[in-house]
């Protein structure tokens, strides 16, 4: 067994605070009377419902479904009836709402599994595949990326890492899951190396969960599968976010804007694999999770599983929170997670832990001081960036400064804000610039299509231009030719029917010679009052074509006078 | 029921800027003991005016600023200043000297580029140059050490309040090796001589304290200190032998004092691991170039600040090198 581990760059050690959680077994949470199950639980386009309101749903069942793999399929997490499919407040750090399907639970929680994959050591990859997708497994860890399309990649994988990690103080779920399902856990990792075809599996976790560690090195001794090793890490923050635990595990770094697909690896959650092995091997799809609940606004520090679409005020009260003596509650842990302030909003599938702390606990952030630079920031970041560089840049809006420090590789794991002694908000200061930036990039994009379409039409408009030139051209042409043809014709021309067709056009022109007159005076008029009316905008606006336009009225008024009295002899 | 709206992360780290700075001014104790017991009281004396004095002109700036006050004395950055100036000044400078610097410092070197954070100078520093070329000859006038009857607080407050008592003074050791006297080591036993070794213990051991609190990294203090050996090993005077030479260098005059309390000021310093390494090492090579072919006995303000200068241009070129950029971490 390889023991080999490299050094995390930077990181930061919050105080643990996971003993609170893990007194108790893992709880089963109650079936809740309603269940809203968001459309938009993981990162990709959200599900389409195929169920309407009024329908019968059992447990287990498909709800919505997505097109392709970068979507994820919605199951029904217990049976009942679908009482509506609309927007509903969102278990989400954006704090949209999203479409929800609702479910009014009938109390028989009655399973519609889907069909057993015996044998799946026989079975192709993609057939595996695609049950994970169609059973709905996102990644758990709290990123939501769906399971399949993360395992789908073209690329050779050699090795799948499984992240047991769980850096984040508070946060005991995975523990909980690996101490009391070890066996499933070491069978999952055989799963998902067979769906990636890796050859081995490191299993990462973090020494400050003995009981996990050593439920996991019992799991492993019983299967004795030397593809697999179980690597005990030491507990700094953020070992657990993927590319810090590749570079613990391997020493090798994700390149920036890469995969680590690109390194031949995959990463996936504990629990996101174990949900995926439950889905191939028991049929069940992803509709429930292990969530802890912790702080000290809690009397019942527990881990609870929940069915996906629960109301957070459920677990809440099974677990005696004192709401009174909560000051926020917080979805995920105390150091990435975000506040929620609706407690009936459900848990999805990426709620790994709702912690209620106390005012005590963690107070509320104190004023910012300047920064001082003294660095402390820069010694704990694992991106290697430095954070106080970009906190001046982000605040001067200098974008082109705040790429070439490369704020996209930031992580967003706080340890620099953790660590500040001036208080500074800095991860909040590099999320607006990224949203900033975004949005220049956005605007430059739109500026650019806006371009071509002024160039496109400036381009057609030229075009009509010259065509119509042509086409004048063409005509006068084509006139010039009919009158040489018709003066060549001329003499051809009979002169008896010539003479005849003269006199019949004087006859039809001497029947209505008035009707045209008056017509005449009619047209006549209109122009004279058009061009009297460009006359004198044209002297309110002070136009040099005063004269050209005077003449022009003179002329027509002159015109008009005579259509006038030509009507009038003829009447 | 309303609860907190808040981003992430919630949780805070036990160090704040207050702190820091009350560990800095706790580990200038030993330097300062050191400073009592070679020189006698005057160094204490300095302290007070210079504290007094910088508290005032901060509270006055930040009034006249339109900052909160209290929020911003708190910090206990004017203190540090302070404490840092009046321990280089000569240990019986009039009390208006100390003033002027305690003055210049907080109200033209930190408070008019913008407060704590934004002075690109080391406040304490700036107005040690601006007194020692305005008023050289107070700047010079060091008292002898290991007096046998030591100067005690009130005589000391006399000397630099009242200035009725002339305190005996006499050149340090860079001076007297500057002048040419025979003063210096071998003679003595001591080697930064006449007492000069046990200040510089003294700060070096505040500087250890403060190192081993997580304070600074070691970058620039060692880079500094190993440029100036260096130095002194290659161009050593015609009194020392090499190696004497570089432990002169080292124990004398304000090397370490420079080396763990000046340049590891975090504003004016350079902000990388790398950058560090570069400005404690020029400001190091710097310091021996002015001690031994410069016109100066002592150097280290003179080369803290023109380093202060380039600090921003080897922050430019030392950026680290960001995950995923490249190479393998080992």
């Amino acid at each position: 067994m390889s023991d080999i581990i490299f050094k995390l760059t930077g990181g930061v050690h919050p105080p643990q605070n996971k003993l609170q959680s893990i007194q108790r077994p893992i709880v089963q949470a109650a079936i809740p009377e309603r269940l809203v199950i968001p459309m938009s639980q993981h990162i990709g386009p959200p599900s389409s419902p195929i169920v309407q309101v009024g329908d019968n749903v059992l447990k287990g069942q498909c709800i919505a479904t997505a097109e392709s793999f970068e979507g994820a399929y919605v199951h029904a997490s217990t049976s009942g009836k679908v009482v509506a499919v609309e927007e509903r407040p969102h278990n989400h750090a954006s704090g949209m709402p999203a479409l929800s399907i609702v479910i009014e639970s009938d109390g028989r929680d009655e399973w519609q599994r889907m069909p057993v994959i015996e044998n799946w050591q026989q079975v192709d990859r993609h057939e595996l595949l695609q049950r994970i997708h169609e059973a709905g497994v996102i990644g758990m860890g709290g990123a939501g990326f769906p399971a399949a399309s993360k395992m789908a990649t073209d690329k050779p994988i050699h090795t799948l890492i499984m992240n047991g990690a769980e850096c984040e103080p508070y946060i005991t779920a995975d523990q909980m899951l690996m101490t009391e399902r070890a066996d499933d856990m070491i069978l999952a990792c055989e799963l998902m190396m067979h769906v990636l075809g890796a050859d081995q599996t490191l299993f990462g976790i973090e020494d400050n969960k003995p009981a996990a560690i050593s439920a996991i090195k019992a799991a492993h001794a019983r299967r004795s599968n030397d593809a697999i090793k179980i690597v005990v890490i030491p507990t700094i923050y953020p070992s657990g976010g993927s590319k810090q635990l590749i570079q613990i595990l391997t020493g090798r770094e994700v390149p920036s804007g890469g995969h680590s697909s690109d390194l031949g690896i995959i990463m996936q959650n504990v629990a996101t694999a174990l949900a995926a092995y439950r889905a191939i091997v028991f049929g069940e799809a992803s509709i429930s999770r292990i969530t802890t609940l912790t702080g000290e606004a809690i009397e019942e520090p527990q881990n609870i599983e929940t069915l996906i679409g629960t109301p957070l005020i459920d677990i809440l009260q099974q677990s005696r929170w004192q709401p009174q003596n909560a000051d926020r509650i917080i979805i995920g842990g105390p150091m990435m997670g975000y506040t929620v302030t609706d407690t009936q909003l459900p848990v999805i599938k990426t709620t790994n832990c709702i912690l209620v702390p106390t005012r005590a606990e963690l107070p509320p952030p104190p004023p910012a001081q300047a920064c001082i630079r003294c660095g402390l920031c820069a010694d704990v970041c694992p991106a290697s960036l430095l954070p106080q560089q970009l906190y001046w840049f982000s605040r001067a809006g200098e974008h082109d400064k705040l790429a070439s420090h490369n704020l996209f590789d930031c992580i967003e794991c706080g340890a620099c804000s953790f660590s500040c002694p001036s208080n500074i908000p800095l991860v909040q200061y590099y999320r607006a610039s990224k949203a900033e930036i975004r949005q220049a990039r956005r605007d430059a994009v739109q500026a650019e299509h806006s371009k071509h379409r002024f160039e496109a039409r400036q381009a057609r408009l030229q075009r009509l231009e010259e065509e119509k030139i042509a086409q004048r051209a063409a005509r006068a042409e084509a006139a010039k030719k009919r009158l040489e043809e018709a003066n060549a014709n001329a003499s051809a021309v009979d002169p008896i029917q010539a003479a005849i067709e003269r006199a019949a056009a004087k006859r039809a022109s001497a029947a209505a010679p008035a009707a045209g007159n008056v017509d005449m005076v009619a047209k006549l008029e209109k122009r004279l009052t058009a061009a009297k009316i460009k006359l004198a905008s044209a002297e309110s606006a002070g136009s040099d074509k005063l004269v050209p336009l005077q003449e022009a009225v003179d002329k027509l008024a002159q015109q008009l006078a005579d259509a006038q009295k030509q009507a009038g002899d003829k009447p | 029921m309303s609860f907190l709206n808040v981003t992430s992360p919630h949780a805070h780290g036990p160090l704040s800027t207050a702190k820091v700075m009350q560990l800095v001014l706790l580990a200038t104790l030993p330097g300062i003991a050191a400073l009592v017991g070679v020189f006698g009281a005057g160094v204490l004396v300095n302290v007070l005016i210079a504290a007094v004095a910088s508290l005032a002109c901060e509270a006055a700036i930040l009034s006249l600023r339109g900052r909160p006050i209290g929020f911003y004395l708190k910090d206990y950055s004017a203190l540090v200043t302070a404490v840092l100036l009046a321990v280089s000044l000569p240990p019986y400078t009039p009390w208006w000297v100390v003033v002027i610097g305690a003055v210049f410092a907080i109200g033209v070197a930190k408070q008019l580029y913008g407060g704590l954070g934004y002075n690109p100078f080391n406040p304490a520093m700036a107005a040690y140059v601006i007194l020692l070329i305005s008023l050289p000859v107070q700047m010079t006038q060091w008292g002898a050490p290991f007096l046998e009857q030591p100067v005690g607080l009130a005589e000391a407050a006399a000397s630099n309040i009242l200035q009725n008592i002339d305190a005996v003074t006499s050149a340090t050791p860079l001076d007297a090796l500057k002048q040419g006297l025979e003063t210096i080591s071998g003679k003595t036993g001591y080697i930064g001589g006449y007492g000069w070794e046990w200040v510089n213990a003294g700060f070096l051991l505040g500087g250890l304290f403060l190192l081993w609190r997580g304070i600074f990294s070691w970058h620039a203090p060692v880079s500094m200190l190993a440029a100036l050996a260096v130095m002194a090993f290659l161009f050593p005077n015609e009194a020392h032998s090499r190696v004497d030479s570089v432990l002169f260098h080292l124990f004398s005059g304000a090397s370490m004092f420079g080396a763990f309390f000046i340049i590891t000021d975090p504003v004016s310093s350079a902000t990388s691991n790398r950058g560090k390494l570069i400005f404690g090492g020029l400001i190091g090579a710097l310091i021996y170039a002015i001690r031994h072919w410069g016109n100066y006995p002592d150097a280290v303000a003179f080369a803290v600040m023109l380093l202060n200068l380039a600090a921003p241009f080897i922050d430019q070129y030392t950026q680290p090198r960001t995950y995923g950029h490249g190479g393998t971490s080992s």
